[in-house]
């Protein structure tokens, strides 16, 4: 049966694996340890100055903030049904899923760097407040995660368009899809936590 | 019959697809009625968690996955969350 040859099927219960390599796994404990340092740091420092962090969080553009985390979304999705598609043995259409991915990704750029311009022409600086300076670093730091993951969807792109993956070469589309799954991960956590919890 | 599954598969990622931006959509809403409290709060963190999950068990695929991976990503979702909620009640007035 063709489930029991590779376990990412989810009808049939088989051996535990990682997918991808365990070295992308190493690296993204340690990326979302960073993360959640620096999440559990804007809280506490939010703990000292609620008032002020409610007034300057209202200032945000939820909009932008709500669009960018349908877009990370809906290219994990995306990402997902191009590993389904290289399992079927269709790499090569997976490749459309991978591009539609970095559509996605690439409208998330725009957006947060529209965002960004907005904050800058207000006058807003790293060293503005406590508030902007959280905002503005930790929304950077995952943006240069975002930018880093579209390197790695684009190779995704070209080699699945040469027909590199399938179901016995897995490998190389699982391990930076988990990588694109983490980038997703992170802001879930980021955005309630930074634009709407008051 | 592989094919018979793969299409589950696609089905599966779709639904939990359209699930995630629900639940976008309802912490938005959220933030648009200025919604706030302890009780707002924790339901934030529990749509955040719950979103965090799908993409931990299904997307990222540690459903299959040996159970200690499971733990360390499910158990960073939740300790982080726990966190927020913690400074969220210390900074309460």
């Amino acid at each position: 049966m063709h489930a029991a040859k590779h376990t990412l099927s989810p009808s049939l219960p088989a051996e535990p694996r990682l997918a991808g390599d365990l070295a992308i796994w190493i690296f993204i404990l340690a990326e979302l340890l960073a993360f959640g340092l620096f999440f559990a740091a804007y809280a506490f420092a939010r703990a000292h100055d609620p008032a002020l962090f409610a007034a300057e969080q209202e200032a945000l553009n939820r909009n932008a903030g709500a669009i960018n985390t349908a877009l990370l979304l809906t290219a994990s999705y995306f990402v997902v049904r191009a590993v389904h598609a290289a399992e079927a043995g269709r790499g090569r259409q997976g490749a459309r899923w991978l591009l539609a991915a970095l559509g996605c990704a690439g409208g998330f750029v725009v957006i947060k760097l529209a965002e960004y311009a907005a904050a800058f022409d207000a006058g807003i600086s790293l060293s503005s407040s406590t508030f902007h300076m959280f905002y503005l670093s930790l929304t950077f730091f995952h943006f240069m995660h975002v930018l880093l993951g579209m390197v790695i969807l684009g190779a995704l792109w070209l080699n699945a368009r040469r027909g590199r993956y399938g179901p016995r070469d897995m490998n190389g589309i699982e391990t930076g899809a988990a990588y694109w799954h983490m980038v997703d991960l992170v802001w879930l956590v980021l955005f309630p936590l930074v634009y709407v919890i008051r | 019959m592989s094919h018979a599954s793969h299409a589950i598969a696609d089905r599966r990622s779709t639904l939990l697809w359209l699930a995630l931006l629900a639940a976008t959509a309802l912490t938005w809403a959220i933030g648009e009625g200025h919604a706030s409290g302890p009780a707002i709060a924790a339901l934030l963190l529990a749509v955040a968690m719950a979103k965090g999950t799908v993409v931990i068990l299904d997307f990222m695929a540690l459903a299959r996955a040996p159970l200690l991976w499971r733990i360390a990503l499910l158990g960073w979702l939740a300790l982080v969350c726990a966190l927020i909620g913690l400074a969220y009640w210390k900074g309460m007035p």
